[in-house]
């Protein structure tokens, strides 16, 4: 889960985190105001979409005047960004932070991730910030300094000093920069996160230390025990038909092609979607159902995958084990009534014979595959012609 | 002979006492599993499928001799349940859970290293469907019948494509000696190479399967290995080609974030440390066939 950088800043404050001084606005009115009440001569107006590389699509603009600050508002309320993170597509705006511009001399970058391989935190630091992390280190790879922490004890304070230090800061501006940094890190464990980044951390002229961005992520696993943090969550940036997904239990990520797919197990769906490909077709959907597929879970991924128009034929692969094939046959036989596509339906595992017969004597136009090759070439012929082509003859005429 | 368990080991069930534990202890115990007790706290001394429930581990491992658990335990207390499996000196431990938060995973995994390496426990999972050494003993939630007895080791993060492996080979008169699920989440308790080394070391284990998907770096390190160590066939795959970049695809370990994470960059890397890779999931049966018959 990810959260905007005003909400970011607002949590790691609350760690000891120095931040510019801020406040949301959903309107111009509402951002003339807070520049009003922040007081100053310049502010920065950003948009707060859930994705990096703000500032080179024109996110972020800096104003001198609260007609600038109320230009810049109307500007970018609504507009749509593209940045490298954003897709093509981009992302709107519909929220905006507006922050008292602190002039500062030195930029800096701090990042924290959930290292996979030597799974610890990892600390990554560099005198360089402002610019992307993979820009430094494939341009500069001796700049970036690291420290992994052990879960054990945590972080320590030697570990962010010889990070500060090695950022070339003087001994008033490594203190500062220690705080920066030991807060970023019991913010990362005690919220779950698994990806904090100040980027940039700065110097400002009158030498404090301050995160003048902040980007987190959180582990959707953990979510359960950090309220304050779910809270944060901003429906407007994700897709709808994955909020409503999760409202079933049911994963669901959104592609282009004209198959949809509703499959028992991650794996399984992923190497279903690449048969799909490999048989000349393109996925739809990745959908998993996952364990207890009842029939209330099955309706709901039938209509969720129909809710996408371009799909132009449905293939379901369930390979069960704690999902009996007889309970998910029966879920699929009431969702397929009345359905305006092919469907193709692959059962295998747990009650596979029941199953099966309960498809077979349905009475309804379901094309039925043995296997996964077969699945996918009857989905890819199916989704061409509105039939199952040459090789569906078995399961029923449509 | 098989990895990790067989018909001689004894197996408690950690949260015994549960509607899930409950069907598929019973699932275990039918198919021959030395199935010899199991923990609720709270629930100690009771009888439950006619054994024992302790409240602890180490009451459980006292009274039975258990060396083995499996473990279903809610995501919030997962993690204390396989400290305390760990502590109590199980030599293996599968956990079946999906969610459990991965910080919760990484102080774990710590945890073990308190103990000296011969003594560790080996963890399985977590969000895995288990273990099954076909025709002697299964320790998870596997459709059991689609196995057949064999020479040949699984080891893969998806169940459900382990499953397809397991009834490809079957169909194709192929059997398995252990398959394992080492689950999809971003830290797992165990990794593709801990398991490589022991189907290395298993004589009856003649080739092995190694099903991946896209996210971390774990199928690279272990194609690595599988060049400089191992003198059995693997067999690879990678799922997720048609998955797009950062999008979390179902498990929680399944995103492209970093170099190399890619089902493309993997099989890539996989052929290049010899590994002979299927072409597709269809064909997880016919390229074992295919490792088999080169390895005479």
């Amino acid at each position: 889960m990810d959260i905007h950088e005003y909400q970011a800043k607002e949590l790691l404050s609350g760690f000891g985190v120095a931040v510019p001084p801020g406040g949301v606005a959903y309107s111009p009115e509402q951002a003339v105001y807070v520049a009003t009440e922040l007081g100053g001569w310049h502010w920065a107006i950003k948009a707060q979409i859930h994705a990096g590389g703000r500032g080179k699509a024109g996110g972020v603009k800096l104003c001198r005047t609260y007609q600038e600050v109320a230009a810049a508002a109307k500007a970018l309320l609504g507009a749509t960004l593209r940045t490298h993170q954003t897709g093509p597509e981009g992302k709107v705006v519909h929220r905006l932070y507006v922050e008292k511009a602190e002039p500062f001399a030195r930029a800096m970058y701090l990042g924290f991730v959930l290292d996979r391989k030597i799974e610890r935190i990892r600390v990554i630091a560099s005198a360089e910030g402002g610019v992307e992390i993979e820009e430094i280190a494939a341009s500069r790879p001796e700049s970036i300094l690291q420290q992994q922490v052990d879960p054990a004890v945590g972080l320590q304070a030697f570990q962010a000093r010889e990070l500060a230090f090695g950022m070339g800061l003087n001994i008033k501006q490594v203190s500062q920069a220690v705080t920066v940094i030991m807060g970023c890190y019991r913010a990362f464990r005690d919220l779950d996160a698994t990806m904090v980044e100040i980027n940039p951390m700065v110097v400002t002229k009158d030498d404090r230390v301050l995160a003048l961005d902040a980007k987190m992520s959180f582990d959707d696993n953990a979510m359960f025990r950090r309220p304050k943090v779910t809270e944060m969550r901003d429906a407007a940036e994700e897709d709808p038909r994955e909020t409503q997904a999760a409202e079933f239990g049911l994963n669901y990520v959104g592609l282009t092609g004209d198959i949809g797919c509703i499959i028992n197990g991650a794996g399984l769906a992923m190497a279903t979607m690449d048969m799909i490909k490999h048989s000349g077709g393109e996925p739809a959907n990745f959908l998993d159902v996952g364990g207890g597929a009842s029939p209330e879970r099955v309706a709901a991924a039938f209509n969720l995958v129909l809710s996408d128009r371009n799909v132009k034929a449905i293939l379901v692969n369930i390979f069960a084990g704690i999902n009996r094939c007889d309970w998910v046959a029966q879920g699929v036989v009431q969702a397929a009534k009345g359905l305006r596509v092919p469907l193709v339906v692959r059962l295998a595992g747990t009650n596979v014979d029941e199953g099966r017969r309960i498809i077979a004597e349905c009475g309804l136009p379901i094309i039925s595959a043995d296997t996964l090759a077969e699945a996918a070439h009857k989905a890819v012929a199916a989704s061409r012609t509105g039939s199952a082509g040459d090789g569906g003859a078995d399961g029923g005429a449509r | 002979m098989s990895i990790l368990i067989d018909e001689t080991t004894r197996v408690i069930v950690q949260g015994f006492t549960g509607d899930k534990a409950t069907f598929h202890a019973r699932e275990m115990i039918a198919y021959g599993t030395r199935v010899v007790g199991g923990v609720t706290p709270g629930k100690g001394g009771q009888t439950h499928l006619e054994r024992p429930v302790f409240n602890t581990v180490k009451d459980a491992v006292r009274e039975t001799g258990a060396e083995a658990s499996l473990a279903f335990v809610p995501p919030a207390y997962a993690a204390d349940a396989l400290m305390e499996a760990a502590d109590a000196g199980l030599r293996l431990v599968c956990i079946i859970t999906d969610g459990i938060p991965a910080q919760d995973m990484m102080r774990v995994k710590r945890y073990l290293r308190r103990y000296p390496k011969e003594q560790r426990t080996t963890i399985v999972g977590p969000n895995c469907a288990g273990i099954i050494s076909a025709g002697k003993a299964m320790l998870g939630i596997m459709p059991s019948n689609i196995y057949a007895r064999g020479n040949v080791g699984v080891v893969s993060r998806s169940g459900t494509l382990g499953y397809e492996a397991g009834a490809q080979m079957k169909a194709l008169g192929i059997g398995i000696t252990t398959s394992v699920g080492i689950g999809g989440d971003p830290i797992n308790g165990s990794s593709f190479l801990d398991h490589l080394r022991l189907f290395e070391q298993d004589p009856e284990t003649k080739a092995v399967v190694m099903i991946g998907e896209i996210g971390g770096p774990q199928e690279s390190e272990a194609a690595k290995w599988v060049k400089e160590n191992m003198t059995k066939p693997v067999v690879g795959y990678v799922a997720g080609l048609t998955a797009p970049k950062g999008r979390r695809m179902g498990h929680a370990g399944a995103i492209i974030s970093a170099e190399g994470d890619s089902a493309a960059e993997k099989s890539e890397i996989m052929k290049s440390y010899g590994l002979l890779v299927a072409p597709s999931a269809a064909e997880l049966g016919s390229t074992v066939a295919l490792a088999l018959a080169q390895a005479g």
